[in-house]
């Protein structure tokens, strides 16, 4: 092992690097759009749902029903209907997810002291937001009912629930994806960046005349990581910063250990990537091979969409195979929850083991050997 | 004195195919040592093996001291290698290569001034220092490589049909680089398809199809048919080289331009019935005589008509 042959390999891939722009947009220009893209379009939160009010009581009592569906914030009335069978024709349209259906005895019913059905018709196409907008829906008519019960009485309810919501206070999904989509990225970016690297050298037959130097394998691998593992760490910066400054993400927990523990996520991550690209020695089917290795588990079986805890069996066994797994632990931890080593210490011990992982499955497959 | 270059029945099999077969030979050290052959015949992956860049399956080389087989790094501080296919980096330029060169050899900072303007020199790429590789034309690629090659003063350069696909000024140029080197005491395996090349090796190994096929000197090749070969002019130069294959005392007919070389066991005995029969077909011989031969002569004699491809 000798540093200034590491140096060597590293500082030439910086050189080439530089001069190749397809690299530098990997490397800086794609985990942000990927980051900015996702952090949009990936969200649990629903607002202004359009909604449809069919009104048949047309009262004062019926009104401030509707009107309490708006103040909520999260409906918003497009358009009042006067026949039943309008309903399909906004629902099917697409126009409205939602139609309130008010009957004609609603006030009198009320007034009366009488249970008066209300019927919400649900779009149950996206099953996800629908169950959301109906849990609002029902919420808002509770509440309501209960105004109206209560309306000049006092009433003790002997036992009540006052929740609050700890980390995450606003449950803003946002805050929820980003740090954890900030593991997803990384975990694709850096695969894909160090995939092209050997077989590159395969391919444009310099690791011939590379593999007749004396320079050690070590050496090679880790002057091809150096450099990576750098613009890694900075494009980790990078998405922190845009999370915290555009998305408003909190970031309560030590930057030195989310900088730490993420550069052993980067160096297996990016060992990874040479191993596949020395295994394969083609750069496109590097890149593939990558891609298809990273992307699906770290999206599916991370933790990130969907709850480990949830899973099937079968499932969950693989997913503590996914390095993204803990890396979505750990930037979910650090940023929101600001917890330290005393709770993240298995997910960081998984970290050195999987970086551990990364870099001899590189050593193991790398041969500065033709054939 | 030790070889500095001692091959001992090395081998190499590509599954069924015998790459190298057995090969031995011994090269003196500051000798300047030709492997000629025709493609396919196990050029590459001799310079391959002696490199350290490819296992043999049996057989050792000791290149300097060191065997290929039992420490392969260790070969690689004493050679300079330069691969057939050119094998550096285009996107980098002529000094980076240089420099990366330097780093992974580890040559110390206070040698390389010096070196570099030598090699600079000799390759007149000192003009170019900041172009990128890939721009250079092949002649100077191969100048960047041997440059490349160099820089860490090795005892032993292994080139790999370093003319292969060069200009025939840049091909002169390289040749004037490796005897310079040759000069310096260096010592020089090279491969090549130019037989007018291999004329200017000290001795010669004939590859066929992974073997040994012989080992001389290029005088000594050539002396082998001294005497056997006949030249000739003729006014329909193919339609004689046909006929004079067909001829059972003819053992090659070869056409270098329109001049025939024909090989005969006895030209003076032969040479009057042969005529009679190229007359007889129809062709009207402007010129003939007795003939110097050539190394292709003698190769094409050895190895026999088309190399490996007639088989």
């Amino acid at each position: 092992m000798s540093l200034p042959r590491l140096w060597a390999v590293a500082r030439k891939e910086i050189v080439q690097l530089r001069r190749d722009a397809r690299s530098l947009y990997l490397a800086f220009i794609l985990p942000l759009i990927l980051l900015v893209l996702f952090a949009y379009a990936i969200t649990y939160d629903i607002r202004n749902i359009e909604m449809a009010v069919l009104d048949h009581s047309l009262t004062s009592e019926s009104r401030s029903l509707v009107d309490a569906f708006e103040s909520s914030g999260y409906f918003t009335v497009v358009t009042h209907l006067t026949r039943y069978d309008e309903a399909d024709a906004v629902l099917g349209g697409g126009h409205a997810r939602l139609v309130l259906v008010i009957g004609p005895s609603f006030a009198l019913d009320l007034a009366a002291r009488r249970r008066t059905p209300v019927q919400l018709l649900l779009d149950g196409a996206d099953a996800n937001s629908a169950t959301i907008a109906q849990n609002y829906a029902e919420a808002i008519v509770a509440g309501y009912s209960a105004d109206i019960l209560l309306e000049g009485r006092q009433l003790q309810i002997p036992a009540a629930a006052e929740s609050r919501v700890w980390f995450n206070e606003t449950l803003e999904s946002r805050n929820m994806i980003v740090p954890g989509l900030v593991a997803v990225i990384m975990s694709i970016i850096a695969a894909m960046l160090t995939a092209l690297t050997i077989a590159r050298e395969w391919e444009r037959g310099t690791m011939e005349q590379l593999a007749a130097t004396p320079v050690h394998r070590l050496e090679v691998v880790l002057g091809k990581l150096v450099p990576y593992a750098g613009i890694g760490l900075f494009d980790v910066a990078l998405a922190a910063t845009v999370a915290v400054v555009l998305f408003g993400v909190p970031l309560r927990g030590n930057l030195l250990l989310l900088v730490l523990l993420t550069l052993l996520f980067l160096i297996g991550a990016l060992g990874l990537g040479i191993f596949i690209s020395a295994a394969v020695k083609s750069q496109l089917l590097a890149t593939q091979v990558a891609l298809m290795s990273t992307f699906l588990p770290a999206l599916l079986l991370s933790g990130f969409i969907f709850s480990i805890a949830t899973m099937p069996f079968v499932l969950r066994a693989i997913s503590y195979i996914v390095p993204a797994r803990y890396y979505v632990t750990v930037t979910r931890g650090i940023f929101l929850k600001g917890v330290g080593v005393d709770v993240l210490w298995a997910d960081a011990t998984a970290m050195v083991i999987f970086a551990a992982a990364g870099l001899s499955l590189a050593m193991g497959v790398f041969k500065k050997e033709i054939a | 004195m030790e070889s500095a270059v001692s091959v001992r029945g090395l081998t190499r099999h590509f599954g069924e195919i015998h790459a190298v077969d057995g090969l031995s030979f011994e090269v003196t050290p500051g000798e300047l040592f030709g492997i000629v052959g025709p493609d396919g015949a196990g050029k590459t992956t001799t310079l391959r093996m002696l490199a350290g860049v490819l296992r043999p399956t049996s057989g050792d080389a000791v290149v300097q001291g060191v065997s290929v087989v039992r420490d392969p790094e260790g070969v690689k501080h004493h050679i300079a290698y330069m691969s057939q296919r050119f094998g550096l980096y285009s996107d980098l330029t002529v000094r980076e290569n240089i420099d990366f060169y330097a780093d992974l050899f580890l040559v110390p900072r206070k040698a390389r001034a010096a070196r570099l303007e030598r090699l600079y020199q000799f390759s007149g790429l000192g003009p170019f220092e900041s172009r990128l590789a890939g721009q250079l034309s092949g002649g100077m690629k191969q100048k960047l490589g041997l440059c490349c090659a160099l820089i860490h003063e090795p005892q032993i350069m292994l080139l790999d049909e370093p003319t292969f696909g060069v200009d025939p000024i840049s091909r002169r140029d390289l040749w004037l680089i490796v005897h310079e080197m040759v000069a310096r005491g260096i010592t020089a395996v090279v491969s090549t398809a130019y037989l007018d090349e291999a004329e200017r090796c000290d001795r010669l190994a004939l590859l066929h199809r992974g073997a040994l096929l012989a080992l001389d000197t290029p005088t000594a090749f050539q002396q082998r048919l001294a005497g056997h070969i006949q030249s000739l002019r003729s006014d329909a130069p193919r339609r004689a080289r046909d006929l004079l294959e067909q001829h059972p005392a003819v053992r090659h007919a070869v056409l270098f331009g329109d001049v025939i070389h024909l090989t005969l066991d006895d030209p003076r005995h032969d040479w009057p019935a042969v005529r009679a029969a190229l007359e007889h077909g129809g062709v009207t011989i402007l010129e003939a005589g007795p003939a110097e031969p050539s190394l292709e002569d003698v190769f094409i004699h050895l190895v026999g008509p088309g190399g490996v491809t007639h088989e």
